[in-house]
């Protein structure tokens, strides 16, 4: 029996994410009472990868081919899927992000596996294997009973806190057996260099309807700077061309779980809450006493957006002087 | 080319979902079905192709599996434009076997581009689609904002972390869509919902299947606490919670 996490890397980096998977899937371990091993599509550098023995690694595994160099969703999955086959895993741990969540059904797929996707937390037990995951949009939480005898975990980003447990980990590179070349041909790449993601930023800021117009967006900017944050929006804002796509969240947009979200001049209708209701503390600043965001709230400003974030700028600055 | 699009049947999303006893199935009273909002804009965006004729799209059906309380969504996508229908008869509960009734489906039908949401709004599955093009073993890209035709070969923009890529695969495929496929849901007219009544949905027995998973209760999670209102006045305090209370900033 062994346990496999996926951690994928960017251009040989690993993110908190990584590092959140391979503290989780120790969690499993422990309580499964099998070893960690964890598989980077590479190249990563050695120091890079020793990381994730910080974590409850005891294996690291870089899968290098030249079939896999650009990301090609059935060719990443049958990497995976043939690591997990050659030793014998019985969990698989994926990340609930754009690559986890396009290559975990298919291995899921070809090991007739069950999935539980956007995992929260371990395993209430083992045997019958049983665990949580989100359901309803984040109305309600599903107890989900995975039958097989391999079962396939994506966890949400921001979900597990990090542990460390330093394992003396080995280092293994891995030539997979690649039959078909990858199906997807890319033609072009559009990369936004340098800007925090907004999926994995820690605090996020976002402004509604109510922040009246695209130029008052200087003070959610100033804010989410300030608190090394991201800034985000809700859909009508976004459908207005008052922000870019990539920032609206909710059920038709992102889905993000920063520790603290800042909403300001957002109403809270349930389509936007469901991105944002995994967030650890919502903060909401709204006229109107008796909006809906207030009922998922920890702390509210009833009043005026305009008014309460410069005013909230100025109490940061203050708080950083001091 | 045929263009298949998978649609799930959901509680509308403004539901406040209640359970029955044992908390193990949806209490349905008062719920409205609609198409899973995802479906509705790829169903949306297949239709957009289908009406450029010199994308060559033949025809474009839905798919769904489920029982015959399903069918007024089955309807409502028809209205909406699509031009026939397959249901196959079971209940839906596990992503694996419903992927696996649609696999089937595909195959039957020899469609060119199969369509699936990246969640259904209910299971929160992001399941069906990438398991049909694992079971089926066709080009699968998943993450897809736009989706375009250019000369019989899709082109496809896809989201990355950090980015998007543009690219192309070849068909028979699986697309997996989300944010950006269609700007707005294509709303059925008055025609459409006539000539709806007419078209042909095709109802199949399911395949042989077990269900690799099971929902055995669900919970409606605890209300968080009430919210602590600070003064507008004293922003400064909300900081300073910020900082000593919760610890976050
Ligand atoms: C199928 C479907 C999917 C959807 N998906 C999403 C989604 O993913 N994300 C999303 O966000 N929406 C989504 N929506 C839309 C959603 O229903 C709401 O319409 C939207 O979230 C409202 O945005 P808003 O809060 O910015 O605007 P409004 O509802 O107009 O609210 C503005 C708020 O600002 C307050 N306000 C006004 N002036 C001020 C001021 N000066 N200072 C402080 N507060 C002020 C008002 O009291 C009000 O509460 C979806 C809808 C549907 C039907
Ligand atoms: N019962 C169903 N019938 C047809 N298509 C479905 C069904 N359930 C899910 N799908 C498709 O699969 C997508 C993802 O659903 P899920 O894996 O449940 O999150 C949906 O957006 C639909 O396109």
């Amino acid at each position: 029996m062994s346990l496999l996490v996926y951690t994928e890397n960017w251009n040989g980096k690993f993110k908190k994410l990584s590092l959140e998977l391979v503290s989780y899937a120790s969690g499993v371990g422990e309580i499964m009472n099998s070893d960690v091993i964890a598989l980077t599509i590479g190249p990563v550098e050695e120091d890079e990868l020793m990381r994730l023995a910080e974590y409850g690694a005891s294996r690291i595994i870089v899968a290098e081919h030249d079939a896999l160099k650009e990301y090609d969703t059935l060719t990443y999955a049958s990497v995976i899927t043939q690591l997990a086959e050659k030793e014998g895993s019985d969990v698989i741990v994926l990340a609930n992000n754009n690559q986890g969540k396009g290559v975990a059904p298919v291995i899921a797929a070809r090991l007739a596996a069950g999935l539980a996707a956007g995992v929260t937390g371990l395993p209430v037990s083992v045997d019958p294997f049983r665990i949580d995951k989100r359901a309803y949009s984040g109305n309600a939480m599903a107890r989900l009973e995975i039958k097989t005898a391999v079962r396939i975990l994506t966890l949400a980003q921001n979900s597990y806190d990090l542990k460390s447990n330093r394992r003396d980990a080995v280092i293994e590179k891995y030539q997979p057996v690649i039959e078909n070349s990858p199906a997807i041909k890319i033609e072009d790449v559009q990369r936004q260099e340098g800007k925090l993601l907004l999926t994995d930023a820690e605090i996020v800021v976002s402004g509604g309807r109510g922040m009246k117009s695209p130029d008052n967006w200087v003070h959610i900017e100033e804010l989410a700077s300030l608190l090394g944050g991201a800034t985000a929006c809700s859909r009508p804002v976004s459908d207005e061309g008052w922000r870019p796509h990539g920032e609206h969240t909710g059920q038709t947009g992102k889905v993000i779980a920063p520790n603290l979200y800042i909403a300001a001049g957002i109403s809270g209708a349930t389509q936007h809450i469901a991105g944002v209701s995994s967030s650890k503390y919502i903060v909401a600043i709204n006229s109107d006493k008796d909006a809906p965001i207030f009922e998922v709230a920890q702390y509210g400003i009833v009043g005026d957006a305009l008014k309460v974030l410069p005013a909230l700028v100025a109490a940061v600055k203050a708080a950083k002087n001091d | 080319m045929k263009i298949l699009v998978c649609i799930s049947n959901v509680p509308d999303t403004t539901t406040r979902v209640k359970f029955t006893e044992g908390n193990r199935n949806l209490d349905s009273t008062g719920v409205q079905w609609v198409i899973n909002p995802w479906d509705e804009l790829s169903l949306t965006r297949a239709l957009e192709l289908k009406d450029n004729a010199s994308n060559g799209i033949s025809s474009v059906t839905v798919a769904h599996v489920g029982p015959a309380s399903s069918e007024p969504t089955i309807r409502k996508a028809l209205a909406i434009g699509a031009d026939d229908a397959v249901r196959v008869n079971c209940d839906a509960s596990d992503s694996y076997s419903v992927a696996l009734q649609l696999a089937e489906v595909v195959k039957e039908g020899g469609y060119d581009i199969v369509m699936c949401g990246i969640e259904s709004s209910d299971h929160n599955g992001s399941s069906v689609g990438g398991m049909i093009a694992g079971l089926l073993d066709v080009p699968l890209v998943s993450a897809v904002s736009s989706l375009d035709l250019r000369g019989g070969e899709p082109l496809i923009s896809r989201e990355m972390d950090g980015g998007r890529e543009i690219v192309t695969t070849s068909l028979p495929m699986v697309a997996v869509v989300q944010k950006g496929i269609a700007k707005e849901p294509r709303i059925a007219a008055m025609r459409g919902i006539m000539m709806a009544r007419s078209k042909p949905v095709k109802v199949v027995e399911p395949v042989d299947t077990a269900a690799l998973t099971e929902v055995i209760e669900y919970e409606i999670p605890a209300p968080r606490a009430a919210c602590r209102f600070i003064d507008p006045e004293n922003a400064a305090e909300l900081i300073f919670l910020l900082q000593n209370e919760a610890k976050i900033i």
